[in-house]
């Protein structure tokens, strides 16, 4: 018998919930009136839309222009499956690629690594080599779709590698259109991907944004993400802080490096959360567009209005999806899709309702696809922009969030900006603060989510899942093996040595890590060479 | 040794949190790790990507009565085995191993028969975790 699904001791029906908060814990009244948006300006804090300062959206004619893209983050075992589920989901009208990378390949380790032990092609698609990246492409014109890499750490040698296939592929670099995630400061924060210490991976980073504002202009070389902030526990208000403080900190770097600011801010892009408090969650992307541009004009000077407006991809909330009652997260899910699309998100990913269990199955994965086509297609939500915009309350809220931005901003600024706020362990304390604030107010009752602490049921009906073919590690290493002995193994480690004195230098390091690629150097020896260089980043583990 | 062993009370149950593997989701982990602490608990967390060799040593070193083990990326399968095994070797079949994360519920009966002596999937309350050890503490023989 399992305890998985113990109902909790207190009866939930006893306690009172606390109706009268967000779920980031504002204060909500009862009605909102003119009153309480005095000093509010609409020319100043709305403005139109595709206007100054974009709170009410980037676009003049938002999704009546083009509705947003369908992006549904999948990748799982060999490169072979995912190529299947890819052409797959295209196929079912899906509009962009995304791909989720297993653990090993997000650490920068091959598939063949002790360390990638029992890790390989479970949390997305294995890929140590060139190779394996032009299986995962095969038959996918790179210059005609878009795609979309969850990848840091190893962002710049991945990046480098589909380069390279679409370059076989014929496809012109000026063309390809897409991101990389390449947000190494949220690592440290949040999601914990991380290799080398902060500072030489800055400069990874600020390597790939001047890059691609040379080489690739169409391509988002950082998708800067509050997603994994938010899914570690963060309010809405510490994810548009450290997301947006981040963004602020890589401005910075590369304004350093010497980089014009109009030639690389027009193609950062940005990632958030979109979580079950709908109105909230909605003044959030209102209120991060406005913030983001008056950053962008006012502090950093940026002329070219494309560098003012912040786009962003959403992705409903992981955290939120329950084991319980799991059919009841195509519910949740629906509503968070929705709040992202009244939000203006460019592009979403809506979680499938199987994920507290495992990756979904291709059922659980076209139902989600479902869901934003219903929006789209159903609920005339795509016809006005910015539906609430001039509400009472969701201009309230809105104010309020940039309010507290700045004010949290300049308490970083005080401590010497993001990094050093990192290395201090600041952001990732306050988001640890708040996360066990959030599961105590759940615990108390004071929260309710059903399933979990309101309308039990104790009899749970299994739902299907994934399982993952347990022979992909060994698959995955046998094509290693293949290749370490059929590749110009002079040609690698003369690749590698190149790439080992630019990083001690102060170069550009793509160019090295392109040439590495080109010779079928693996992701884990080209690693191996950066930790040689940089050395490797353990974190203070407080509780 | 503490005060404690003077008092007629049990001593607090020591804990070791533990993230085995790559992943670096450590918001259960570090949630959990407070809840027990508060319920009272000693406990001891590890931090993040820690080998079974690793995570068994500490508990040997801490003296601790329960593991708890967060996995969230579906490598429980290569983990737990080796895990059980070292303590198995180790001679600590005293210490309880309890799991959390994100296991399919077809993986549970696989994951009780290695031995591990619950499994927490995802919205499981923290008192039934609390409960959970409380309740199945075992007396243990005092050197």
């Amino acid at each position: 018998m399992s305890t998985a699904l113990k109902s909790p001791s207190t009866p939930s029906e006893t306690v009172k919930p606390d109706r009268s908060r967000t779920l980031s814990g504002t204060p909500v009244e009862k009605v909102y009136t003119r009153d309480r948006l005095s000093g509010f300006d609409p020319s100043a804090d709305l403005g139109d839309p595709g206007g100054f300062p974009f709170t009410r959206g980037i676009h003049a004619d938002m999704y009546r222009g083009r509705p947003w893209t369908m992006r549904q983050f999948s990748g799982f075992a060999a490169p072979e499956e995912t190529n299947r589920r890819y052409r797959y989901l295209l196929e079912h009208g899906q509009t962009g690629l995304s791909v989720a990378f297993d653990l090993p390949t997000l650490m920068g380790y091959d598939a063949d690594d002790p360390l990638a032990s029992g890790e390989v092609g479970k949390c997305g698609v294995a890929i140590s080599s060139l190779a394996d990246m032009e299986e995962l492409f095969r038959d996918i014109p790179l210059a005609e779709v878009t795609t979309s890499m969850t990848i840091t750490s190893s962002a710049a040698i991945l990046w480098a590698m589909y380069l390279v296939v679409a370059e076989k592929q014929g496809a012109d670099w000026a063309r390809l259109s897409g991101t990389i995630q390449n947000d190494i400061l949220k690592e440290y924060m949040a999601q914990k991907e991380y290799i080398y210490p902060p500072r030489p991976s800055m400069r990874l980073v600020v390597d790939t944004l001047e890059f691609g504002s040379g080489n690739t202009p169409k391509f988002n070389p950082i998708s800067i993400s509050g997603y994994h902030i938010r899914e570690a526990g963060a309010t809405a208000l510490q994810e548009l802080v450290f997301t947006l403080g981040a963004g602020v900190e890589y401005v910075k770097w590369a304004v350093e490096r010497g980089l014009q600011i109009d030639r690389f801010a027009p193609r950062l892009s940005f990632f958030f959360d979109v979580h079950s408090d709908f109105f909230e969650e909605i003044a959030k992307f209102r209120a991060a567009r406005k913030i983001w541009a008056r950053l962008m004009r006012d502090r950093f000077g940026a002329k070219n209005e494309r560098s003012w407006k912040l786009r962003f991809h959403a992705q409903t909330a992981g955290v939120s999806l329950t084991a319980q009652q799991p059919r009841v997260n195509l519910a949740r899910t629906a509503i968070q899709a929705l709040a992202a699309v009244l939000g203006g998100a460019q592009s979403l990913h809506t979680n499938s309702l199987d994920e507290a269990y495992a990756l979904p199955t291709e059922e659980a994965a076209l139902l989600a696809l479902r869901t934003q086509q219903v929006l789209a297609c159903e609920t005339g939500v795509i016809e006005a922009v910015d539906p609430f915009g001039g509400s009472y309350f969701l201009e309230r809220l809105t104010l309020d969030l940039e309010t507290g931005f700045f004010e949290q901003l300049e308490k970083i600024e005080a401590m010497g900006g993001m990094v050093t706020a990192v290395e201090n362990g600041y952001p990732q304390a306050e988001i640890a603060r708040s996360s066990y604030e959030f599961q105590k107010s759940i615990e108390e009752g004071r929260r309710r989510i059903v399933g979990v602490n309101a309308y039990i049921e104790e009899e749970h009906e299994p739902i299907p899942t994934l399982s993952i073919d347990h022979t992909v590690a060994e698959k995955q290493s046998a094509k290693l093996a293949r290749l370490r002995s059929e590749r110009d193994n002079a040609a690698v480690t003369r690749a590698l040595d190149n790439l080992g004195r630019a990083a001690e230098g102060d170069t550009n390091l793509m160019f090295p890590i392109l040439d590495a690629v080109r010779a079928y150097a693996t992701l884990g020896e080209m690693c191996d060479v950066l930790r040689g260089v940089f050395g490797a980043y353990s974190e203070q583990s407080a509780v | 040794m503490s005060a404690a062993s003077f008092s007629t009370s049990a001593p607090p149950i020591r804990v070791l949190v533990a993230k085995p593997g790559l992943d670096g989701h450590d918001r259960g982990a570090k949630v959990i790790a407070r809840a027990l602490r508060d319920a009272g608990m000693e406990v001891i967390y590890t931090g993040l990507r820690q080998t079974p060799e690793q995570v068994v040593n500490a508990a040997l070193q801490e003296d601790v009565e329960f593991i708890g083990l967060s996995i969230l990326s579906g490598a429980h399968a290569a983990i737990i085995p080796r895990v059980m095994k070292l303590l198995e070797q180790k001679e600590m079949d005293d210490v309880q191993v309890i799991l959390g994360g994100i296991i399919p519920d077809e993986d549970i009966d696989a994951m009780e028969r290695l031995g591990v002596a619950a499994v927490f999937q995802p919205g499981t309350p923290l008192e039934s975790i609390i409960t959970f050890i409380r309740e199945n503490r075992r007396q243990r023989d005092i050197a």
